[in-house]
């Protein structure tokens, strides 16, 4: 495919494997006193196991993988308030395919599907759109998931829902934003983070600056990256440089895809549509303030939350993660997948306890399905 | 013309007149089986030779659309179970065919699949001598289901089993990978995403006879249905014993199909695929083998992938084309495209 063998060109990796390496020795990181780099985004993840990259770097670099998987990090009472509206006579709920099969405490969307509840897999809110126009007697409810990336288009979607004065759409928004949790991360006393490589996608929305504070404040490098494999290796690499230096600076290396300041429209439809809530709970992480957004009270009408009074609308029950399950140790960097005792054992993709097992940007799903937990070698 | 309708109605499915003229002008007419009784009367000379044996598979087979880019559910329902027996080393000789329609089905599609259905018989070699349909209300089947069995012959001495790959073994597929799959995705029309790409829907029984031919000690064949080439080469590694690496800059891949996947977030290597087959040959008649696909349409494609070896036992990987290795599992459930 053009515009993406380029970016995995081996000789090209191979070169800037050196050249990590050359200056990992450099700075002193080793295997006993590895330099700790944290990919937030799940995307990050799964392109290093898929492409080895953890097993290629210098032993001095080690990977932490961060908590940008929105699967990942929705907590279960969440998806069991999903799974009250979608079993909701006469709904019709639409859901992207990856969080078909995220665990509740009783049920995933796709075992309710099978009870009877009308789920449908949609590739774009608009799709759910266009899925209320044709069944105006139904009631559709979108499942408005992930960070910035994809918050601009299910606010474009209510914003024509409310042009066309739809009155069976609804959204239950569970929209969250990355600079958030990192602030959460960083806060924590046990975090032992030398840098970051950011989410690429999220800053093609929000642009490099949201993360100004990693380097003011924090005093950490964050470098905004691409997907590819030569991409995250330049990033490394480029978050080594500082690390020499002994700078802390928000660098961009996706650049031909991230604007410093972001996409403007996207910007617009965001603030029209949501706001922030005053906090919104994570798997791992617990309730973090200001990391979700809700629909604005002027698209109230469009606000599954409400319609159904539900969730932070209603009453929120407390439900456990499921016992054993280490998913919140793994999610914030202080265990790896396969130091779980559930790993492989009472969690696997068939059958799986926690969420980092489901969604293929999840931590432990990267570690099992591309064998870093099972190759010999 | 004694079907005057143009939708099948549960009256077509009545048992009477209705249903008669249905059979009889969508299906015998073009079908032409040998005998109208209830159950097909045959003989075959290959089958009176000492040490021959039978192959007998079934297959149903359901697709959304029932039409789309390179073919209908008719040449897969033919072409699959002409694979199936292929596969196994047989030579494919009878098919049956029934259907599930649902009320309300245009008589004219169920003409057209009709009608390929006796072209990839004939084009394979084939003769569909039995069938049966069954008319089902609005709801109860989502437009045709289709079901085939097929009989074949396993010539003397051809012992051909997936346990049978040995570590040295080479693996061959006849094509590139994940057509149908990704014209089936492009066609269901909700992605937006326009393509050229056409179904690799095939019947592979000359082409396995060819392969047969020129690799006598074959080992095992498997075609590449649900689940693609990832899934066909871990129950071979399974049943055999020993482990399989394929060689990620080897595997025959379209720029379009890799691009449909990176946008959906798939792995080609799950997608399925109605006309390609991986097969095991001993390494000293994997080159007889490549000529003799590469000399038929739709083995032009051929080349090696992989092969088995004593290691990692049961388990698929792939090198990379960084020069790193990784394991290439089973799919677990269908292939859910990602969020971002």
């Amino acid at each position: 495919m053009k515009f993406a063998s380029e970016f995995r060109d081996p000789k090209l990796a191979k070169a800037l494997l050196a050249e990590i390496a050359k200056l990992a020795d450099q700075i002193g990181a080793s295997k006993e006193k590895p330099v700790h780099i944290m990919e937030i985004c799940g995307g990050h993840t799964h392109s290093i196991f898929r492409y080895g990259l953890d097993k290629l770097i210098h032993e001095g670099v080690e990977f932490i993988h961060g908590p940008g998987c929105p699967v990942c990090v929705l907590p279960r009472a969440r998806v069991d308030e999903c799974i009250e509206i979608a079993q909701k006579e006469g709904v019709i709920f639409c859901t992207f395919g990856d969080a078909m099969r995220v665990p509740g405490s009783k049920l995933s969307l796709l075992q309710a599907k099978a009870e009877g509840a009308d789920v449908r897999m949609v590739y774009s809110p608009l799709d759910a759109l266009e899925i209320a126009r044709r069944n105006p007697a139904r009631e559709v409810v979108f499942f408005g998931l992930g960070f910035e990336t994809t918050t601009p288009s299910t606010a474009l979607a209510i914003q024509a829902a409310a042009r066309e004065g739809l009155t069976n759409f609804s959204v239950f928004c569970n929209h969250i934003t990355v600079p958030e949790p990192i602030k959460a991360l960083l806060d924590d006393p046990h975090m032992c983070l030398d840098g970051f490589i950011g989410p690429g996608h999220v800053s093609m929305v929000i642009g490099i600056h949201p993360y100004d504070f990693i380097a003011q404040y924090y005093g950490k490098p964050i470098v905004v990256a691409g997907f590819e494999p030569t991409d995250l290796l330049q990033s490394v690499l480029m978050v080594l440089r500082q690390i020499a230096e002994g700078a802390a600076r928000v660098e961009n290396q996706y650049a031909r895809v991230v604007p410093e300041h972001g996409n403007k429209v996207s910007i617009a439809a965001i603030e029209d549509v949501y706001e922030k809530r005053p906090s919104f709970e994570w798997r791992g992480l617990g309730e973090i303030d200001a990391s979700g957004l809700r629909i604005r009270t002027s698209y109230r009408a469009f606000d599954a939350e409400e319609k159904f009074a539900i969730g932070y609308a209603g009453v929120r029950a407390v439900v456990e993660e499921a016992e054993g399950c280490a998913c919140g140790a793994v999610m914030t960097g202080r265990m790896k997948p396969p130091a779980c005792p559930q790993f492989g054992k009472g969690c696997t993709p068939e059958m799986p306890l926690g969420a980092l097992m489901v969604s293929s940007e999840g931590a432990c799903a990267a570690y099992w399905q591309y064998g870093g937990a099972r190759a010999a070698e | 013309m004694a079907l005057r309708d143009t939708r099948v109605t549960l009256a077509h499915g009545g048992g009477g007149k209705a249903m008669r003229d249905l059979i009889e002008e969508v299906f015998t007419a073009v079908f032409a089986p040998p005998g109208m009784e209830d159950q097909a009367r045959l003989t075959a000379e290959a089958l009176a030779e000492p040490g021959a044996r039978l192959a007998f598979t079934t297959d149903s087979y359901v697709v959304t659309p029932v039409e789309f880019p390179g073919g209908d559910i008719g040449k897969i329902a033919v072409c699959g179970t002409v694979n199936d027996l292929a596969v196994g080393g047989a030579k494919p000789l009878w098919l049956s065919a029934a259907f599930i329609i649902e009320e309300g089905t245009e008589i004219a599609l169920l003409h057209r699949i009709a009608a390929t259905m006796a072209r990839e018989a004939e084009a394979a070699g084939v003769r569909i001598v039995t069938g049966d349909t069954k008319v089902v209300g609005r709801g109860a089947c989502d437009g045709v289901f289709v079901t085939t069995a097929g009989v074949g012959v396993i010539a003397a001495g051809r012992e051909m089993a997936a346990g049978l790959v040995r570590p040295g073994d080479v693996a061959i597929v006849n094509g590139v990978l994940g057509d149908h799959g990704a014209t089936i995705l492009a066609a269901r029309g909700d992605l937006a995403l326009s393509s050229t790409i056409e179904s690799d829907c095939a019947a592979l029984g000359h082409l396995m006879a060819d392969a047969m031919q020129a690799a006598p000690d074959m080992r095992a064949a498997r075609d590449l249905t649900r689940g693609g080439l990832a899934s066909a080469l871990n129950e071979i590694a399974q049943a055999a014993g020993c482990g399989i690496v394929i060689d990620e800059t080897a595997l025959p891949l379209r720029a379009e199909v890799v691009g449909m996947c990176e946008i959906l977030g798939l792995d080609p290597l799950y997608l399925a695929n109605e006309g390609r087959v991986v097969t095991f040959v001993p390494e000293a008649q994997a080159e007889a083998t490549l000529a003799a696909m590469r000399a038929r349409p739709e083995g032009a494609g051929a080349c090696i992938v992989g092969r088995a070896v004593a290691e990692h036992t049961g388990q698929v990987r792939m090198r990379t084309a960084f020069g790193g290795s990784r394991i290439v599992d089973m799919l677990v459930g269908e292939q859910l495209p990602r969020i971002c």
